[in-house]
C-alpha cells in the first residue's frame, strides 16, 4: 500500500520518507516547467524592489501554494481554453533535470517541501532536498492518462502567455501515484542506479 | 481533400491515443521479467493501465504527443502543396480537439503557436513519390524526452573505445543508453544509423522506428549485433524510468548507409515506451487505418 500524503507537508512528513517509497499525494499544488523555472528563478534574484506589478503579484498568489508544497514538472494537456472551464486531460510529469540550474533556489526562496517529476535531478536540488528538507517524487513518465485522471480541479492559472503547456497551474489532485528517488537525507536513487549502471558499462566496453 | 482531412485526423487521434500491439505487448512481456513487488514492476503496471485507460477514453497516452513526423508515399498525380495543407489542416483540428499538445514554440521568442504548426519544419512532412493510385501515411509521434537522449557518435572515438566498426557501434549505443538513464521514458527502443553524413545519419536512426521492431536486419552480422546491443543493455539494470530493473531497452533496430571515407557517424536514436506509430492507406475513396 503507498504512504498517503497531504500536502501542504510538514519537516517530519519529508523526513520520514525513504528511497523506493510509495506514496499517494493529495492537496493542492502548482505545475512548472522550463519558462515558468527560468522565470522564477529570474524573479528571485531581481529581488522584491525591482519586480515589475504584474510579476509581484503572481509571486505573492503562488507564495502560499508553494510553502510546504510542491511544484509539479509537467506541460499537460488542457480543455477549455475558449470558456475558462479547465480540465486536465493527459498531464505526466516531463524530464526535470533541465530545472537544475534554478530548482534549489526556487526551492529555497519558496520554503517549498518538494517537488515531482521524472528522471531525477542533480546534486545542487539534492543539496536542498537535505537542508530544507524536501523530497523528489518520481511520476510515471508517459503515464499521462493516468495522472490527469487524479487531478480533480483546476483552481487557477498563471502566465498563461507561456502557452498551455507552460503555464503555472494551480490543481488540485487527490491520490497521486509517485515514488520517493531523492530524499531528504541526501540520497538519491538515480546516483545508485547510474553509478552501477556505468560500472557494468565498463565491463562491457 | 475534406474528406481527407477526417481520415488524417482520425489517424492523428488512433496514434496518439493507442499503442501499436506489438509495443503494448511487448511492455506486457516486460512486466513478466520483473520481480515481484519491485519497483520495476509496479511502473510498467502502472504504464499498462494507462495505455487502456488512453484506448478507453480516447485520451492521448502521453501529454507530449512531440514532433509529428509524416511520412507520405503519393502518386504522381497528387500535389504536395495540397497534401501538405490538408495535413496541417488536420493538425489544427487535432490540437483544438486536445488529441495534440500545443507543441511548436518560436525559439526566439518563447511563444507557442497554440496550433502545432510553426513553420516549413513544423511538422515534418516527407514525401515520396510511388507507382499506383494509394495514398500512404504513416505518422511517428516522437516526446521530447526520449528526443533529447539521442546521441551520435564520430568513431573513433576514444573515450569509450569504439574503433571504426560493428563492434565499436555497439559501444556507442550502449554508452548512449548509459548516457539516457531513465531520462527517455525506458523502457524503450534503439534506432541505430550507421554512416552517412551528420544531417542523414540522424533522420535515418528515426526513419527506423518506422520498421517492424519485432523483425531484424537481412545482413546476419547486423541482426545479431542487434540482439547483443539489447541484451547488453538491458545487463546495465536501468530498468523502467531508470529506477533499476531488468527492462531498459525492447528492442533495437540498425539501418546501414553509405559513408565518405573521413566520416563514420553513428546515430542512436531512442523512442520511449510510448511508441506512437500510426498508418493510414487512402485507396479508391477508402481508408484503411493501421
Amino acid at each position: 500500500m503507498p504512504i498517503s500524503l497531504t500536502l501542504p507537508f510538514t519537516s517530519s512528513d519529508v523526513n520520514a520518507l525513504q528511497l523506493g517509497d510509495m506514496v499517494s499525494i493529495s492537496g493542492d499544488l502548482l505545475t512548472g516547467r522550463d519558462q515558468a523555472h527560468k522565470w522564477l528563478y529570474e524573479q528571485i534574484c531581481r529581488g522584491s524592489d525591482h519586480r515589475d506589478k504584474e510579476d509581484a503579484h503572481v509571486l505573492d498568489a503562488i507564495q502560499p501554494i508553494l510553502q510546504d508544497g510542491l511544484i509539479y514538472h509537467c506541460g499537460p494537456i488542457v480543455s477549455g481554453h475558449e470558456t475558462g472551464n479547465y480540465r486536465f486531460i493527459s498531464a505526466g510529469p516531463t524530464t526535470s533535470m533541465r530545472q537544475e540550474p534554478y530548482q534549489s533556489a526556487i526551492m529555497r526562496h519558496f520554503k517549498m517541501k518538494g517537488v515531482i517529476g521524472k528522471g531525477g535531478m542533480g546534486e545542487k536540488t539534492l543539496n536542498a532536498c537535505k537542508t530544507l528538507p524536501a523530497v523528489y517524487f518520481h511520476a510515471v513518465g508517459g503515464a499521462a492518462a493516468l495522472a490527469a485522471r487524479a487531478v480533480i480541479e483546476v483552481l487557477n492559472v498563471y502566465k498563461l502567455e507561456f502557452g498551455l503547456p507552460e503555464a503555472l497551474w494551480h490543481i488540485r489532485v487527490v491520490d497521486f501515484p509517485a515514488i520517493v528517488t531523492i530524499d531528504a537525507h541526501g540520497n538519491s536513487l538515480h546516483d545508485e542506479i547510474q553509478t552501477r549502471s556505468k560500472s557494468v558499462l565498463e565491463s562491457l566496453l | 481533400m475534406t474528406e481527407l482531412v477526417q481520415h488524417l485526423l482520425e489517424l492523428i487521434r488512433k496514434t496518439s491515443t493507442d499503442l501499436p500491439h506489438d509495443v503494448e505487448q511487448g511492455l506486457l512481456k516486460a512486466r513478466e521479467k520483473e520481480e515481484n513487488g519491485s519497483t520495476a514492476e509496479h511502473i510498467l503496471g502502472q504504464i499498462l493501465e494507462n495505455v487502456r485507460l488512453a484506448r478507453a477514453s480516447s485520451i492521448p497516452i502521453c501529454q507530449d504527443t512531440g514532433t509529428l513526423n509524416f511520412f507520405v508515399r503519393h502518386p504522381a498525380a497528387v500535389s504536395r502543396r495540397e497534401l501538405s495543407e490538408t495535413i496541417r489542416e488536420a493538425i489544427r483540428l487535432a490540437t483544438s480537439r486536445n488529441y495534440l499538445r500545443p507543441n511548436a514554440v518560436d525559439s526566439v521568442t518563447g511563444l507557442n503557436s497554440g496550433n502545432n504548426l510553426g513553420g516549413a519544419h513544423f511538422p515534418s512532412i516527407h514525401f515520396e513519390e510511388i507507382q499506383g493510385d494509394t495514398l500512404q501515411f504513416d505518422l511517428l509521434l516522437k516526446g521530447g524526452g526520449c528526443e533529447n537522449v539521442g546521441r551520435q557518435y564520430a568513431l573513433p572515438d576514444t573515450r569509450i573505445g569504439a574503433g571504426r566498426d560493428l563492434d565499436g557501434v555497439r559501444k556507442a549505443a550502449l554508452d548512449a543508453v548509459m548516457q539516457a538513464q531513465g531520462r527517455g521514458c525506458a523502457p524503450g527502443f534503439l534506432g541505430i544509423a550507421i554512416g552517412g553524413d551528420r544531417a542523414v545519419s540522424y533522420q535515418a536512426a528515426k526513419e527506423v522506428f518506422l520498421l517492424d521492431m519485432d523483425g531484424h536486419h537481412p545482413d546476419p552480422q547486423i541482426a545479431a549485433l542487434e540482439t547483443r546491443i539489447t541484451t547488453e543493455a538491458n545487463q546495465l539494470g536501468i530498468g523502467p524510468m531508470g529506477l533499476g530493473g531488468h527492462s531498459t531497452i525492447l528492442r533495437t533496430r540498425i539501418v546501414a548507409l553509405h559513408r565518405l571515407p573521413a566520416s563514420y557517424f553513428v546515430t542512436i536514436a531512442y523512442m520511449c515506451w510510448a511508441y506512437r506509430k500510426g498508418s493510414l492507406r487512402v485507396s479508391g475513396g477508402k481508408a484503411e487505418y493501421c
